[in-house]
């Protein structure tokens, strides 16, 4: 258990929380890059998952894609930019982005799909046209599996920013891999426990955002079944 | 990059032996083991839990807390106890997979008709006997739909488990690649770990196929169901209209929401 005091102390060193190296400035570095490649990843996933689920057409190739790229080792498509283009943010946001997208792709789409036919003809029969029926009725029926999918991507992105430390640039990860090369375990597990902390801050706020976003009837639907 | 080429074939072929097919093999089994570690305590944990149907929701909630933790950080976390051994990645590893598979252990054993368990029941079935020999193969198609999740999951988590030190593919990317800014054992890594992915995905299938014989050339049940992979893939997505119950890798398991999850658009 003295791991634990280690830690503890080491979160009560107060040079631990001011400078552009203390835990508030690579906290705020960290969630800088998730967010962005969070971003990044609903602009290009988002767009392609509402227009082939509305569509129905596509959807075998969305799986191939999502499939392929959940295969990929972040470890080695993250080196492989680097060596490309050198140290930076773009390797990292590669990294990132290849393991967000299809998550957030394949919920997208199957939420979009599945939205009842009878519900479609209504929306038709209320004279609806396609984009109407997509934005109006599809996308909010859709949008707790969405906002499912941006989080599984976003829990994701956070752990793995970590990586963006082994390319020269910070985050918390700088915690993880400093403390290793110095052997110092207590800043190791301090800075995966900031890590773990991150991850159920974005939980909290998705449970939110899905109290705000999704409308009360499609909510209650959800609770009674 | 300079001016070498991405893919130098001659280090290939004199590196085939050593730094590949070494790393290849520790791949396999930093991956294979969590992934049957994973499946062993899933299998009565899950059993159990379709029986005593109020055991589920704490068991769901407890592995979803787990899968939310996240990969790189577990690892870390668990280095002061394991060290630099295998166990580093084996046991976080095996952790997640129970996120997936738990859910389809149950939700394979729940979508078994009731008229074929009374029909075992009326051949003379023990319970036991009737579970082995009767619901867990109807239960087959959905447990390997969750087993080619995790499967996949852990063989591309796998390579962050170099980061501590492990081996595998993502040492062949790390310290043969990265460190000397080489190119090829980068791309060898990828190419290879996706290969192992998909590989060991179209060997579930097979498996699945081998197991369930009567599903054949038949378009019904769940085989045909969660014959479609991808869309298999994310466990909201899945969960809404399919009996199957899936998860995505290195996710966080949807805690509070998850049951919300279930039942989002059935």
């Amino acid at each position: 258990m003295n791991v634990l005091l280690w830690v503890w102390e080491w979160f009560s060193r107060p040079e631990q929380w001011a400078g552009s190296d203390a835990i508030p400035a690579r906290f705020i570095e960290h969630l800088g890059y998730s967010g962005l490649a969070l971003l990044l990843s609903a602009l290009i996933a988002i767009p392609i998952g509402l227009v082939t689920g509305h569509t129905g057409r596509g959807g075998f190739l969305t799986a191939s894609v999502a499939n392929f790229a959940r295969s990929l080792p972040t470890i080695g498509v993250l080196m492989l930019v680097v060596l490309a283009v050198g140290i930076g943010l773009a390797p990292v946001m590669a990294a990132l982005v290849a393991l967000a997208v299809p998550p957030i792709l394949v919920n997208t789409y199957e939420g979009v799909r599945g939205v009842d036919p009878q519900l479609k003809d209504a929306a038709q029969g209320m004279g609806m046209r396609g984009g109407e029926v997509l934005l109006r009725l599809e996308v909010p029926v859709a949008l707790p599996l969405i906002l499912l999918g941006l989080r599984t991507a976003a829990i994701q992105v956070v752990s793995t920013a970590t990586i963006a430390a082994y390319v020269g640039i910070g985050g918390l990860g700088r915690f993880i891999v400093d403390g290793q090369a110095r052997q110092e375990i207590d800043m190791v597990v301090g800075g995966a426990l900031l890590v773990v902390l991150l991850a159920v801050l974005v939980t909290g706020l998705f449970h939110l955002l899905r109290r705000l976003l999704v409308a009360p009837g499609l909510r209650q639907r959800a609770a009674a079944e | 990059m300079g001016d070498q080429p991405l893919v130098r074939w001659d280090w290939i072929i004199d590196n085939i032996g050593d730094p590949i097919g070494t790393r290849l093999l520790e791949h396999l089994q930093l991956s294979l083991t969590p992934i049957l570690l994973g499946l062993l305590i899933a299998l009565p944990v899950g059993i159990a839990c379709a029986r005593w149907r109020s055991l589920y929701p704490p068991v769901f909630t407890g592995v979803n807390v787990i899968y939310a933790i996240p990969s790189i950080a577990l690892f870390f976390l668990l280095l002061p106890y394991t060290s630099f051994s295998p166990w580093t990645a084996i046991i976080p590893l095996a952790l997640y997979t129970l996120a997936i598979l738990v859910p389809n252990v149950v939700d394979g054993l729940n979508q078994v008709p009731d008229h074929v368990r009374q029909a075992a029941t009326a051949m003379g079935f023990g319970p036991l006997r009737r579970l082995v020999q009767v619901e867990l193969p109807v239960a087959v198609p959905v447990i390997i739909a969750g087993l080619r999740i995790a499967a996949v999951a852990t063989i591309s988590m796998v390579s962050i488990a170099s980061l501590v030190g492990l081996g595998g593919l993502g040492q062949l990317i790390l310290t043969d690649g990265f460190r000397r800014q080489f190119s090829t054992p980068i791309v060898v890594g990828i190419v290879l770990s996706v290969v192992l992915a998909f590989l060991v995905d179209g060997l579930l299938v097979l498996l699945q196929r081998r197991l369930t014989p009567w599903t054949r050339g038949r378009e019904l049940g769940a085989a045909a169901r969660t014959a479609a992979p991808a869309s298999a893939r994310d466990r909201g997505a899945a969960r809404t209209h399919r009996g199957a119950a899936v998860a995505e890798p290195g996710g966080p398991g949807p805690d509070a929401d998850a049951t919300g999850g279930q039942g989002e658009s059935t």
